[in-house]
């Protein structure tokens, strides 16, 4: 087994003395904590280090000697070899180093055998012994529990040892702790009393409820409010998910409001809104308009295509009467639409991705006559594609049993025959008109979704980027570990190997991998192939959500 | 005691075995691959750039020309950065662990350290690799818990692959190693 020795850099270069630190049970190894200079007397050592670890609580012990060549100290090595009899253990180590040298010697002191083994010497060319010494240099870097007690150098005793390089900011970051507290159970006030707002029986009708699902800002609204909660709990976060979680979502929360308000500030300036809302109108016209013109377009003979004249004609008119309530409800909200748009656009000062649900929301709103004609037609194809089908079972002589779930063998009568063939023929023949209503209106719906789509992508991405782990990752790597790495130092011959261990900084990838935070699912569920199927049969794809499948 | 002999990857390319003898517990066995060759770089930029003219001469739009360079250049710094692997570094250190890095053009370098606790055996493996059999090395891990079972395979020297007399080599010197400790 190979003895390996942890050594803290910043011990390089201290005075001989003593190597404190402790025993890593069944690993054999030691990792060395600190040096205590010479002049020092054993008891109060021993007192010293029993104090320590009751504060502390990590075992320490002795662990060797330290010899650092000076001039006017030439008896130091005896002495410090005689002061393995005082304090007993298991090994004792004994360091040195040598003028203009960069490496350590080291010698182990058995203390049943008094043996010296694996010494450095040894370790390099015949290995009969089996043994040897690694040094292994670390930075210390997060103050351990033994570092908190900042008093080494009060005592009688002199070290050396790692030493923080102060805290950063500390006045500002000490009134915010103290202010922190007050501040988050105000908060958790507010959040407590909203969400009884929330929950009361008013807000929790059922038409109440499907709609707040549906618009986007509602949504946002109930997960910003979650967050907020998460994040002003008085309860100190416990694990390190549960740290950096809250502090993503505080820095996120507050870039997001940031972004808001910057939005606000270029909006409500020279009179934008009401431009906006002077063009909103015309284009929602103009969109009616086109509608009107492809609807016409589509009651001829679209592309060279001869419809049914009958059932397109019907169809065409059915939907033009829808285009024309449509506009008439856009002229009849028209005055208020400026006003309206002032108000909305204060939302922005929540966070940008409310402006962006907002948006969303809207789009969803003004558009509604597209969602409604791709319902219908979608409705009208699903309903021509299933009676095609189960007719297309009735020639096979096969019929669909409700009861088993499956397709059984049955045997019609003739009448039935000619019905079921008479009624294929009409439904097969009026298909291509129906299913061109529903590709064109599939078509125009899907742009919509597409867009929304975006939106939804780009509010997500907003409230689920780790922010904070990115920046941490950016200016303090070593706080986010992957593992260690380590780099061989140096070789001198007759001298123990070397190793600098080394953090290995979390890649880009696994931080956002690792630290993103949770958000409702917004991407859709299906895979291309399974939308595709559903675009065929006609079933309605996003936001109507089927409900559950009939199963007993 | 580096010594460089001649091996070749299962290409045929020349590549470069360093092996390092820090102390009887621990080597590092480097293989470099060879470097960048200016001609395939001359022959990318030249194909891109005649395509670019081509296009230019056709429409007589000088955004096609500002464009090509800009691919030219983004495409060789993202390759350097991204997908071309200099050398590859397996570190072995008796009773301490594994640690396998492989530096990119540019420098930057992505390595992993496996603790000796994981680590099952080291072993030379078959695979098929398109259309013909291949030989790689390959660290058999396991779970510390559950010494006898075999948690995952982790393969070095992934970018250059060398053929099995190099293998041979480095597989010799970490059975040493390992039956050491």
């Amino acid at each position: 087994m190979v003895l390996k020795i942890f050594f803290p850099r910043c011990c390089n270069m201290a005075d001989s003395g003593l190597l404190i630190g402790h025993w890593l049970p069944g690993q054999d190894s030691a990792v060395v904590l600190a040096v205590v200079h010479y002049p020092f007397i054993p008891g109060q050592v021993k007192r010293y280090l029993s104090q320590l670890q009751n504060e502390s609580r990590v075992e320490l012990a002795v662990l060797g000697s330290w010899s650092m060549p000076k001039e006017g100290q030439e008896g130091m090595e005896s002495f410090l070899r005689d002061l393995s009899t005082i304090f007993p253990r298991g090994r004792w180590l004994q360091l040195s180093r040598e003028m203009g040298k960069r490496g350590f010697t080291c010698q182990v002191v058995h203390r049943d055998g008094e043996l010296p083994r694996g010494e450095g010497e040894n370790c390099k060319g015949d290995n009969g012994d089996g043994g040897g010494v690694i040094f292994i240099h670390y930075d210390q870097r997060k103050s351990q529990p033994l570092f908190l007690t900042d008093k080494y150098d009060d005592g009688p005793l002199k070290l050396t040892h790692w030493q923080s390089e102060g805290r950063e900011a500390s006045i500002i970051v000490e009134l915010a702790k103290q202010a922190s507290v007050p501040l988050c159970l105000l908060l958790t006030w507010l959040l407590s009393l909203w969400t009884w707002l929330c929950s009361s029986r008013l807000l929790n009708l059922p038409p109440v409820r499907l709609v707040s699902s549906k618009l986007s800002t509602c949504v946002q609204l109930s997960y910003r409010t979650e967050h907020l909660q998460t994040v002003s709990s008085p309860k100190r976060a416990l694990g390190h998910a549960e740290f950096m979680r809250k502090a993503n979502i505080f820095v996120s929360f507050f870039v997001d409001v940031a972004l808001g308000l910057l939005l606000i500030s270029w909006l409500y300036r020279e009179n934008r809104i009401s431009r906006l809302a002077n063009t909103l109108v015309p284009v929602a016209d103009r969109v009616a308009k086109e509608l009107q013109e492809l609807l016409q377009w589509l009651m001829g003979a679209p592309a060279g295509f001869k419809m049914n004249r009958a059932l397109d004609e019907v169809l065409g008119r059915f939907f033009l009467y829808h285009i024309h309530l449509w506009i008439s409800y856009i002229h009849l909200m028209s005055p208020f639409i400026e006003s309206l748009l002032w108000y909305m656009g204060l939302c922005a000062c929540l966070g940008l991705t409310f402006a962006l649900s907002v948006l969303s929301d809207i789009v969803a709103l003004l558009t509604f006559h597209i969602y409604c004609f791709y319902v219908y037609g979608a409705r009208l194809y699903c309903l021509k594609i299933y009676g095609l089908s189960s007719l297309w079972r009735l020639f096979r002589g096969k019929k669909w049993n409700v009861l088993r779930q499956r397709v059984d063998s049955c045997s019609y009568d003739l009448d039935q025959l000619f019905i079921g063939t008479l009624l294929f023929t009409i439904l097969l023949f009026l298909l291509p008109t129906t299913a061109l209503y529903y590709l064109v209106f599939t078509l125009l719906r899907l742009v919509v979704v597409l867009f929304q789509g975006l939106i939804h992508l780009s509010v997500d991405f907003i409230n689920s980027f780790p922010l904070f782990a990115m920046g941490l990752r950016l200016c303090r790597p070593y706080r986010l570990a992957e593992g260690v790495k380590f780099r061989v130092l140096c070789e001198e011959p007759g001298k123990p190997l070397h190793l600098l261990m080394e953090i290995n900084p979390l890649q880009y990838g696994s931080v956002l991998q690792w630290y993103r935070t949770p958000t409702y699912n917004c991407y859709p569920k299906d895979s291309w192939a399974a939308l595709c199927k559903k675009l065929f049969v006609g079933e309605l794809v996003y936001p109507w959500r089927q409900k559950g499948t009939k199963t007993d | 005691m580096a010594d460089d002999e001649k091996f070749t990857d299962i290409n045929g390319k020349v590549i470069f075995l360093a092996c390092q003898n820090h102390s009887s517990f621990c080597r590092e066995f480097t293989v470099s691959a060879p470097k960048v060759s200016l001609r395939h770089i001359m022959m990318y930029t030249c194909s891109v750039w005649l395509v670019a003219y081509i296009v230019f001469f056709l429409t007589e739009n000088t955004a096609v020309l500002s464009g090509a360079i800009f691919v030219t250049l983004v495409g060789m710094l993202l390759h350097i950065h991204f997908v071309k692997i200099d050398h590859e570094t397996l570190l072995i250190i008796g009773s301490l662990g594994v640690q396998v890095s492989s530096s990119y053009a540019s420098g930057r370098e992505s390595t992993t350290f496996i603790e000796m606790s994981k680590i099952k055996d080291i072993v030379i493996n078959e695979a098929i690799y398109m259309q013909r059999v291949i030989y790689y090395l390959c660290i058999l891990l396991k779970d510390p818990s559950d010494p006898d079972t075999l948690s995952s395979v982790v393969p070095l020297f992934q970018s250059s692959k060398p053929r099995l007399n190099c293998l041979v080599k480095v597989y010799q010197s970490c059975q040493e190693i390992l039956a050491q400790c």
